[in-house]
């Protein structure tokens, strides 16, 4: 995950944006309805879609890498709070 | 008036919107590349952000230009309490700029939305409404895939009590239907205004029902809530 660069360590922090649970999300639904209910997964009930963006940045540790990604998701509104919910965690997802 | 029309790279309905805004006595739109000085510089009695694609959608529609010095000089002159519309993606940018509340989610059928509407007027006392009469049904276009506007509950509530909903798509018979909403928008939501009532956002087109001989039914709609800048008793109006 982390290599040396001239600037510190280089991590990946994954920023995943979905719908709040309030709010449809369509494209989850269809996904479920139309292909995996019908496709013998019944055990599955539900599914959100939602974007994903893998940023790398240079930082002196995961937590601050982190913290700095979350301030730019927060400040340039990568999400919109209105509707959205942002999740940014340290490393590709899954993990 | 001089009217600002805001183009950003992938704006499509920008000409359309100088055409109709040029077809009223009064009103003299100039096109403005987001770029250029000339909206800190020049004096505009109004701004419009036209229809298209801002910057691709990029992120999400609106999100892009939302960012832009553009909207920075935008943002200024709406606290100043200069008059600022926004159509289709313009309506987006203002929700992403936040200088109207709320998000604009992709519609619940997954499709983009091509097709004429009718649209009830909520809220006369802005200076895009002012020209209208409450209950007043137009027959204005939508053509978009991100038009499902929503805010959570309370805040939605709170949105409709201070009576900030601006338009609403309905029935011919002006009726707020399910039948009658083509997005899913949430309370049949077609546009919504500021608290201060000078910024407005609506997903139907108006310079694209500006013309009678343009539209299928004759009707020159779109015209009348451009025109209605011209009406000088909105609520925050001279």
């Amino acid at each position: 995950m982390a290599s040396i660069t001239t600037n510190g360590r280089t991590f990946e922090v994954s920023v995943v944006i979905s719908n709040k649970p309030g709010a449809k999300e369509p494209e989850g639904e269809t996904i479920l309805h139309d292909l995996v209910s019908k496709s013998g997964f019944a055990q599955v009930k539900s599914i959100r879609a939602g974007k994903y963006l893998r940023v790398t940045v240079t930082a002196p540790d995961p937590q601050s890498a982190k913290k700095l990604v979350e301030k730019m998701c927060n400040e340039l509104r990568i999400f919109n709070p209105a509707a959205h919910s942002c999740e940014v965690s340290i490393g590709r997802v899954p993990t | 008036m001089k009217v600002a029309v805001v183009r950003f790279p992938g704006s499509n309905c920008d000409l359309d919107m100088v055409s109709a805004l040029r077809t009223i006595p009064g009103l003299e739109p100039v096109l403005v590349w987001h770029e250029d000085a000339a909206l800190g510089r020049e004096e505009f009695g109004a701004v419009v952000l036209p229809g298209g694609f801002a910057f691709a959608d990029r992120l999400r529609a609106g999100a892009i230009a939302a960012n832009s010095p553009a909207m920075a000089k935008v943002k200024r002159l709406a606290d100043r309490g200069v008059p600022v519309l926004g159509v289709c993606n313009g309506f987006q940018v203002l929700v992403e700029s936040q200088l109207l509340p709320g998000a604009l989610l992709r519609n619940s059928g997954l499709k983009f939305v091509c097709d004429w509407t009718h649209v009830r007027v909520e809220n006369t006392t802005t200076p895009f409404t002012s020209g209208l009469r409450k209950g007043q049904v137009l027959d204005l276009p939508i053509a978009h895939g991100e038009g499902r506007y929503f805010l959570e509950r309370p805040e939605l509530e709170r949105l409709e009590k201070d009576g900030l909903v601006a338009f609403r798509y309905c029935d011919e018979a002006g009726r707020p239907t399910s039948s009658s909403n083509p997005t899913g928008t949430l309370h049949n939501i077609a546009g919504v205004c500021n608290k201060e009532g000078n910024v407005v956002g609506l997903m139907p087109h108006p310079e694209r029902a500006a013309e009678a001989l343009l539209t299928p039914l004759g009707k020159a709609d779109g015209s009348l809530v451009l025109s209605s800048l011209l009406v000088k008793r909105w609520r925050g109006g001279a």
